[in-house]
């Protein structure tokens, strides 16, 4: 950034406050504990708000405040009408306010424990997080909730603030004992600092001056604090380089420049790098900005380097120290936070982004979930909204990483739900599992080609879905009859032969039935590479389990077919008495009764059991295999 | 030598900037003249530097901003190189709309938000940059960075999607397009400072002068051209004015100053305590009507 010359008015840059440092905090705590009214109040004595918002805000005052007479700050912050009508503070909101030395990005997050989502949200970009609690309570089981969780998201400065001292009259005894209940807590997590300030957010008591009403207290007032601690950059700034490459910028064919914000270290010309996970080696040529060519760029800092040499980079790559370089890995242990009603399901696959890239991650076992009120790890087959809890995660191809309580940016990921777009997770990487450097694929000499080429056949997973009745066992089962009087070399899975043996530990709930399905497409892949053609007959109701047996095989393997009965015809059918049962209740879970199924939107055949006889069904299925290719047309 | 705020800003910008680049199909930057558009233009130029940001301009023209507006929308669309867009909702042509005979209310949606849905439906633009900064307005301080909107363009405030760290999910349904605000994050303060240290073109409009003002239920309105009627027995008087938001002639209220230079405009902020939106007419019409506003798709 250019700095301007002394101006004519004999203004220069240090009148104007053009150079502050930035600090990114975030706030706990109930509307109970008074916090909107302290952050209002932060807000009114650093004189950010204007006048006829005063005066807005002293009408309001007399109209819904909650004390009569009184300014309630609380009103300054509620943003939108339909939490101005519930009263409560719904979701994450940004606010601002600046001293003569400090720009200060506060995130306002509100406390009750369905918000979890929030908190985590809040805190991920925050540099240290105020905790408040009500003098008169004391630490509470959401005092350590909400410090629990600004721990888990890297925060290392705590401020407890214990506001309403002037409802327990300034007593010096329950301060005493509140910060040393919370000191025994919080120490014990880890957390670098720990302040308490004890204040009265309505009374502006230790906010901006020291109160006459607690001379006992000698720590600093909760602005001065802001004001004057040390934001911790120094220890990324001295860390290897890591610049997640997020744009390559070619507007000419001289000009070959890599884009992206570096999160960790800083980088000159000359400098050796290598770029992840490729592992190819480097060094920087130039830093070049809108300003002219840089001779250094440090962490925080948005610039484009360009290479020496002409080597492969793209988008979703890590430059890095050379000799300082990321780990690389494809198995992980994480702490994932849940952010969606859908739960996360052992054995399903989401998108994930981590820095620049995007993967797709599957989520291994589920090892504990986190009670976030008594910190115990307890056992879980799934994780709900706003649970918190470890498990591993398999992507489909290496990325380059750190641990996240190194850095934030290349240990911290969020989860996308492929078929909604929807964030429904974040999480944070712990390690690699070994298991991903120790298990190499063999390469095997006699492979996929060779195995069909013997058979003389082109190997396909026929993937049958629908309701129970509908009528997949039956054709599957003539088609397989149909295919192995050609000569073809099958396999048909179906309840029978998985149920009772591979699957005989699943039930039929929601994440057991991922994970049948899951085994199943498993299975069926590698029967496929044995060579054979290969039928599944399964229910699979969910369209994330169908898509994700579908990534499993090349393009073009995978046939899905739908087996469309009606639910209504399927249950007059109901050839082994199970919609019965489900109807009197003795069969939970059953699909069509109590769990979805969901349509297949793009099968690749849809036979409409209505239409035609379960022998006519077959008939289809063949010719549309020979219309694939798949099979030999049939002379003519 | 940590950096300043106003350094971590200008990254921050950045990195939102080039994020839609990489990821969406078909951006556009809503350049409205003013200073928060011509901060969020320079960053443009900034991030995709050597190259030129690698998306159009698109003014959603109301017919009625200040001569001296059109004068910068013109010299800054042959310096920055890029191309200009410029769309006139043209039912608000033929009917003629007006903030004199139809009122501030239908005047806004009719041209602005109408406007703005038909120019990105007509282009097809999947991905909307916008100034808009969160400590403008109430219901703004909640707002994502990446901010989503249903094939016809409505915000729902209750479905948005978290952000964490510097991680956007930039994906979307069909239809679905995505409005991104580069500047959510600045304040009024931090964009007049950075203009300052950068240099960056501004309307003449922003410093104060002599200009012809008439006193309409408070807000100071300036006779920019002869199309605003006076009411009997009204005569412009030269004031000492400037303005520190632009919009709509009619609908902005300009503030008495004597600040004609950055330096003195940014001292002139330290001391003053109005809100900058004061001196817009649109947001007064309703409770809450900003929101309600947005959630119509009003940018």
């Amino acid at each position: 950034m250019r700095r301007l010359a002394l101006q004519p008015d004999g203004a220069t840059d240090a009148d104007l406050r053009v150079a502050k440092s930035l600090l990114r905090f975030n706030t706990c705590g109930s509307v109970d504990d008074g916090k909107s009214t302290l952050i209002g109040r932060m807000l009114f004595e650093s004189g950010v708000i204007p006048k006829d918002q005063l005066a807005q805000l002293e009408t309001d005052s007399k109209r819904v405040g909650t004390r009569p007479g009184e300014i309630d700050y609380a009103l300054l912050l509620d943003g939108l009408s339909a939490e101005r009508e519930q009263g409560i503070t719904i979701d994450v909101s940004y606010r601002f306010f600046a001293t003569d030395k400090r720009k200060f990005i506060v995130a306002d997050t509100p406390g009750h424990e369905q918000y979890t989502r929030n908190m985590v949200t809040g805190a991920s970009t925050a540099d240290l997080s105020i905790i408040l609690t009500d003098a008169r309570k004391g630490v509470l089981t959401q005092t350590r909730r909400h410090s629990y969780l600004v721990w888990l998201l890297g925060i290392r400065h705590a401020v407890l603030v214990v506001n309403k001292m002037d409802l327990v009259d300034y007593s010096r005894e329950v301060f005493d004992r509140i910060e040393d209940d919370y000191k025994k807590f919080a120490e014990q997590l880890g957390f670098d600092a720990i302040t308490c300030i004890p204040i009265s957010a309505v009374r502006g008591d230790n906010i901006i001056q020291h109160s006459a009403a607690t001379p006992w207290y000698q720590g600093p007032t909760l602005m001065g604090l802001l004001n004057e601690v040390q934001v911790d950059h120094s220890r990324l700034r001295a860390d290897p380089l890591r610049l997640p490459v997020q744009w390559v910028n070619r507007p000419n064919l001289d000009f070959r420049g890599f884009a992206g914000t570096i999160v960790a270290g800083t980088v000159k010309p000359g400098d050796a790098v290598r770029v992840q996970p490729s592992g190819k080696t480097t060094t920087v040529a130039r830093i070049a900005t809108f300003d002219g060519d840089l001779s250094e760029a440090s962490v925080g800092q948005s610039i484009t380097l360009t290479l020496a040499d002409e080597i492969d980079v793209s988008r979703g790559d890590l430059i890095v120290t050379s000799d300082a370089p990321a780990e690389v890995a494809n198995q992980f242990e994480a702490t994932v936070v849940w952010m969606h009603e859908a739960p996360l399901l052992r054995g399903r696959t989401y998108l994930m982004k981590i820095g620049t890239k995007t993967v797709t991650a599957t989520i291994g076992a589920i090892k504990h979930k986190i009670n976030v009120n008594s910190l115990e790890q307890v056992p879980a087959p799934t994780l709900g909204l706003n649970e918190i809890g470890v498990c591993n995660l398999e992507l489909d191809r290496p990325i380059a990483f750190d641990p996240y309580k190194v850095n934030r940016d290349t240990g911290g990921f969020i989860l996308i739900d492929r078929m909604t777009n929807d964030t429904v997770g974040a999480g944070m990487l712990h390690f690699a599992l070994r298991r991903a450097q120790n298990v190499h694929w063999q390469a095997q000499d006699v492979n996929k080609a060779a195995r069909s080429a013997i058979k003389g056949q082109k190997p396909v997973l026929l993937w049958y879905t629908g309701l129970s009745g509908a009528g997949k066992s039956t054709i599957a089962n003539l088609v397989d009859k149909r295919l192995h009087s050609m000569n073809r070399h099958t396999y048909l899975l179906d309840g029978d032969n998985v149920r009772h043996g591979l699957n005989k530990d699943l039930g039929f709930t929601a994440a057991d039935r991922v994970e049948n399905i899951r085994r199943i497409a498993e299975v069926a892949k590698l029967m496929v590479d044995a060579g054979l053609i290969v039928s599944t007959a399964f229910i699979s109701p969910f369209r994330a389990e169908r898509e994700m047996a579908r990534y499993l095989l090349p393009p073009g393997e995978f046939i899905e077919i739908f087996i469309d009965t009606p639910l209504a015809i399927a249950e007059q059918r109901d050839p082994k008495g199970l919609y019965k049962k489900a109807r009197r209740g003795e069969l939970k879970n059953f699909t069509g009764i109590d769990s979805p199924y969901e349509i297949p939107e793009k099968p690749e055949l849809r036979i409409d059991t209505t239409a035609m006889t379960p022998e006519a069904a077959a008939e289809r299925v063949v010719a549309f295999l020979q219309a694939r290719g798949v099979l030999e047309a049939p002379p003519a | 030598m940590s950096l300043t705020h106003l350094e971590l800003l200008e990254a921050e910008s950045i990195q939102i900037m080039r994020e839609v680049v990489a990821e969406t199909e078909k951006p556009v930057m809503l350049y409205s003249i003013g200073k928060d558009s011509g901060v969020m233009l320079h960053l443009a130029l900034k991030a995709f530097y050597p190259a030129r940001p690698p998306f159009p301009l698109l003014h959603v023209d109301t017919t009625w901003k200040f001569r001296d507006m059109y004068a910068m929308r013109a010299r800054m669309a042959d310096e920055s190189g890029m191309e200009l867009l410029v769309h006139k909702n043209p039912d608000a042509i033929a009917k003629n709309i007006n903030p004199f005979t139809h009122g501030s209310a239908v005047h806004t949606d009719i041209w602005k938000t109408e406007g703005l849905k038909q120019a990105l439906d007509k282009y097809g633009f999947d991905a909307a940059f916008g100034g808009a900064r969160r400590d403008e307005e109430k219901s703004r301080a909640k707002e994502r960075v990446f901010s989503f909107r249903s094939a016809q363009h409505r915000w729902d405030p209750k479905n948005q999607r978290p952000e964490l760290w510097r991680l956007y999910n930039t994906r979307k349904q069909k239809g679905e397009s995505i409005r991104v605000f580069p500047l959510s994050n600045w304040t009024e303060m931090d964009v007049w400072q950075y203009i300052y240290l950068e240099g960056i073109p501004i309307v003449p409009l922003y410093y104060a002068a002599e200009r012809p003002i008439v006193e309409r239920e408070g807000a100071l309105i300036m006779v920019d051209d002869e199309r605003m009627p006076l009411k009997p027995g009204e005569k412009p008087d030269l004031r000492m004015v400037r303005f520190r938001t632009l919009g709509c002639y009619p609908l902005t209220g300009a503030v008495e100053s004597t600040a004609t230079t950055l330096p003195e405009i940014i001292r002139e902020m330290q001391e003053s305590k109005v809100s900058e939106r004061q001196g817009r007419v649109i947001d007064y019409d309703s409770p809450s009507s900003m929101e309600q506003k947005k959630q119509e798709g009003y940018f």
